[in-house]
């Protein structure tokens, strides 16, 4: 599928710089969604940020030893803690710079994991960080599962997903947990914003990220990141299928502001969901060798059910 | 390219702590190896210069220039992703 | 020299932190040390701490923030024991191969199972293999003192490294004890500000914590290991500094009625000063015993050690753990370890004492000093280790 030209001509592409905090030679996989994410987050801000990363995709394809990728400070202490050590990071240069011992700056400190460091080990010490109250911004690449060590489930899996450890077998068909909705996790800490964003529309992500930064206080964005490894797709469709997930409502685009919530993508003439399941090899056993009316149906039920409490959230939030 | 100073060094040579002191030489390294067979090549003539192909490589192999992009095959990785993303079909996948 | 005063080793720590003007504490309570981060938390609250004060949800987010400050060159301290030590266990070798001079205190106590608040050293010694420098206080005014020491220790340039500073849960973390509090500015001449060197700086930006592939790992791990190994001298000098300014006495271990020995105890910890009482009066009885109290205990200080208890024929362990499997605690497969080479190394048996905060008598010491002039007597030894302060067939008990 290809956009209108009248659509692109309306986005502002040419007034984003071309950074440099992420470089070429990383090693993440040919079409990643993570690497996607990651320009786009990096096009978004104008001063160099300090990074913390969780043991993760990203992590390990951007340091290999002598390598890196980074031309910003970068940190990958473990795999829980990402929250943790931003919020000492923060801490150290709120004292330091006070004490008048370093130089007052204001880079941007970012906390990037993926969804098995944010949904499921890194839980707590997010949870903590966001109670705290830190002045950072939290990025979650989510590509729906332990992709790092080879595509193992976390609480982020879709329902019916195939990954190493929720196997795809005679008797049970994947994962059979629908994903955690990390956002009313996140939402509940009461912070002034978080939101949800895709590669597939940039600009949308890029104001996400530069209303991130800019607030005062903790702050959070996750992003389905597609990953052609993970899913079972092709490395050519990362984006279609990242625009696919929103076109369907699977992953709406919306954002949290002291407690308002926004859709900032309505999607008006939506698609029927398997339209973005049968492009992945992950949920091939919904549609061949037969097809699984039943189990495809509770997708899109989950899809509508979601969709519409967004909607009735909006509302709702609309009067404070 | 030159290879990096701590490259197999001993272990008094190793910078402090592991860490690494030369940000961004990852561009040392050639991930258009990667690229099996197909290669994305570009008809200017029929670029509009809309940056879509730029923001969604996954490589950051597409460069932005006066009014058109270029094709970085050092580092491109062969995804396929611009092809598929340009709304006007300027950039085929061809045999290398 | 400062004011006498009547602390609790707990509020000792937490004085001697105030004083080493800190910039960020990472607090989270475990008993026998909540005290310290309660004290740190008030003085913070008067204005009299200029720090940051994060308080983490979990031990291990505790060591993580940390590390995350200490990056910034910020001064950090925090303060843990037991459980909280054992689930920061990941972060302890993460801070060390970083490279930063974190400091934490730890009122020692026993880990889990059966849950036990009471003194042992099960959890420091535990990670010992963490890289962490380990020093052992005997009393409230070494617990005040080391705080100041492992700042400078740390933050050497030669160093580079985390260091913990021990002391017995309830024993002293509880006690009150006498002490001498050093002036503001008598610290303040001894250590200096932090001057780190890779700060977080975005115009000097570096990678920390890469993947290490099987070709650069060992490089990486050994020259932590040589910096570990070295850092002993500076342990030294730092010491040798503090008494000359301020008239104390500290060194890697003190060896007390050894000239004529003929058998030995090793101890560490307040029960040191337990063993030396009962030491001193077996020595009234005629009995040739000594006692060498270990300060240091990472890095090992082997060499002194096998100078200290080289010419006796039997030395007992004081040990504060068990090393399940093996052969007694820690502490003493170190102890065999250092004396092994020796031509005429003497017999060695472990006494894992006092586990779980059982209560310790000199009676135990003069009890284990008597098998180990049998063993010494006999030129052998029958069993590797006793445990002292247990009920039950092998053990002793008084």
């Amino acid at each position: 599928m290809h956009r209108s030209i009248k659509e692109v001509k309306n986005m502002s592409l040419k007034s984003l710089p071309t950074q440099e905090y992420f470089t070429q030679g990383h090693r993440l996989c040919s079409g990643c969604g993570a690497a996607v994410t990651l320009r786009q987050i990096f096009a978004a801000l104008d001063k160099p940020p300090i990074i913390v990363n969780a043991t993760s995709c990203v992590e390990v394809s951007t340091t290999p030893y002598p390598y890196t990728a980074w031309t910003v400070p970068w940190i990958h202490p473990a795999f829980e803690c990402t929250a943790a050590t931003a919020s000492g990071i923060e801490a150290g240069l709120k004292a330091l710079q006070r004490k008048g011992r370093s130089p007052k700056t204001d880079n941007p400190i970012i906390a990037i994991a993926g969804d098995g460091g944010t949904y499921d080990i890194g839980l707590q010490a997010l949870s903590g960080a966001l109670e705290r109250g830190h002045n950072f911004t939290y990025i979650c690449y989510n590509n729906s599962a332990y992709m790092n060590t080879g595509i193992q489930r976390s609480g982020a899996t879709p329902k019916f997903g195939w990954t190493t450890t929720s196997a795809v077998g005679k008797k049970i068909p994947g994962k059979v947990e629908f994903p955690k909705d990390i956002m009313k996790i996140v939402v509940a800490h009461e912070i002034p914003y978080a939101a949800t964003a895709s590669p597939a529309y940039p600009m949308d992500l890029i104001r996400k990220v530069r209303k991130a930064i800019t607030v005062e206080g903790p702050s959070f964005i996750v992003v389905l990141a597609p990953c052609p490894r993970g899913w079972r797709t092709e490395s050519s469709l990362t984006i279609e299928i990242a625009r696919l997930s929103v076109l369907t409502r699977y992953w709406p685009l919306y954002e949290v502001e002291n407690g308002r919530y926004k859709i900032t993508k309505k999607v008006v003439k939506k698609r029927p969901v398997e339209e973005y399941l049968e492009h992945q090899g992950r949920f091939r056993h919904l549609f061949r060798p037969e097809r699984r009316n039943d189990l495809i149906q509770e997708i899109q039920d989950y899809v509508d059910r979601k969709w519409h409490e967004l909607l009735v959230l909006e509302e709702a939030t609309s009067k404070l | 390219m030159s290879e990096p100073k701590n490259k197999l060094s001993a272990w008094n040579e190793v910078p402090f702590g592991g860490y690494i002191l030369t940000p961004g030489n990852a561009r040392e390294y050639r991930t258009g190896d990667w690229r099996e067979g197909k290669k994305p090549v570009l008809r200017k003539d029929k670029c509009n210069n809309c940056l879509l192909c730029w923001i969604f490589c996954p490589e950051g192999a597409i460069e932005r220039e006066e009014n058109s992009v270029k094709i970085n095959y050092y580092y491109c990785k062969g995804c396929g992703i611009c092809s598929v993303e340009c709304p006007v079909k300027a950039i085929e996948m061809e045999e290398e | 020299m400062g004011k006498i005063v009547a602390l609790t080793g707990n509020e000792a720590v937490a004085h001697a932190v105030k004083q080493c003007r800190p910039d960020v504490i990472a607090m989270y309570p475990i008993t026998p040390q909540t005290q310290i981060v309660e004290e740190l938390s008030q003085f913070h609250a008067n204005g009299e701490i200029d720090a940051e004060l994060i308080p983490a949800e979990s031990e291990h987010s505790a060591m993580s923030a940390c590390i995350g400050a200490s990056l910034t060159g910020a001064r950090v301290f925090t303060a843990s024991a037991s459980q909280g030590i054992a689930l920061m266990y990941e972060m302890l070798f993460v801070a060390s191969s970083f490279r930063l001079p974190i400091v934490m205190a730890v009122s020692n106590r026993a880990l889990n199972s059966p849950l036990n608040i009471w003194n042992d050293m099960s959890d420091t010694m535990g990670v010992r293999d963490c890289g962490w420098i380990q020093i052992y206080n005997q009393n409230v005014q070494e617990s005040y003192h080391t705080i100041i020491q492992a700042f400078k220790i740390a933050e050497d340039k030669e160093v580079q490294l985390p260091v913990m500073s021990c002391h017995d849960g309830f024993v002293i973390s509880h006690a009150t004890e006498g002490l001498q509090l050093l002036e503001q500015k008598e610290i303040d001449g001894f250590l200096p500000p932090r001057e780190a060197i890779h700060p977080i700086d975005v115009k000097n930006p570096i990678t920390v914590g890469c993947v290490g592939i099987p070709e650069y790992y060992p490089e990486i791990k050994v020259q932590q290991e040589v910096a570990t190994q070295n850092s002993l001298k500076i342990i030294k000098k730092v010491f040798q500094d503090f008494n000359s300014r301020f008239g104390t006495n500290y060194s890697v271990l003190s060896p007390h009625e050894m000239d004529d020995a003929e058998v030995a105890l090793l101890a560490i910890g307040s029960l040191a000063g337990t063993a030396k009482e009962a030491v001193d009066k077996m020595r009234k009885e005629g009995k040739k015993v000594g006692i060498v109290a270990l300060r240091v205990f990472r890095p090992f200080p082997h060499k002194e050690l096998c100078d200290s208890l080289k010419n006796v024929k039997a030395v007992g362990v004081i040990d504060r753990n068990i090393s399940f499997g093996s052969m007694g605690g820690a502490l003493s497969m170190e102890v065999r370890a250092a004396l092994y080479e020796l031509k005429n190394r003497p017999h060695v048996m472990s006494f894992p004492t006092g586990l779980g905060g059982r209560d310790t008598r000199p009676e135990h010491f003069e009890k284990v000093t008597e098998i180990l002039l049998e063993v010494a007597q006999k030129d052998s030894i029958e069993e590797n280790y006793k445990v002292v302060g247990c009920r039950g067939p092998g053990c002793i008990e008084v």
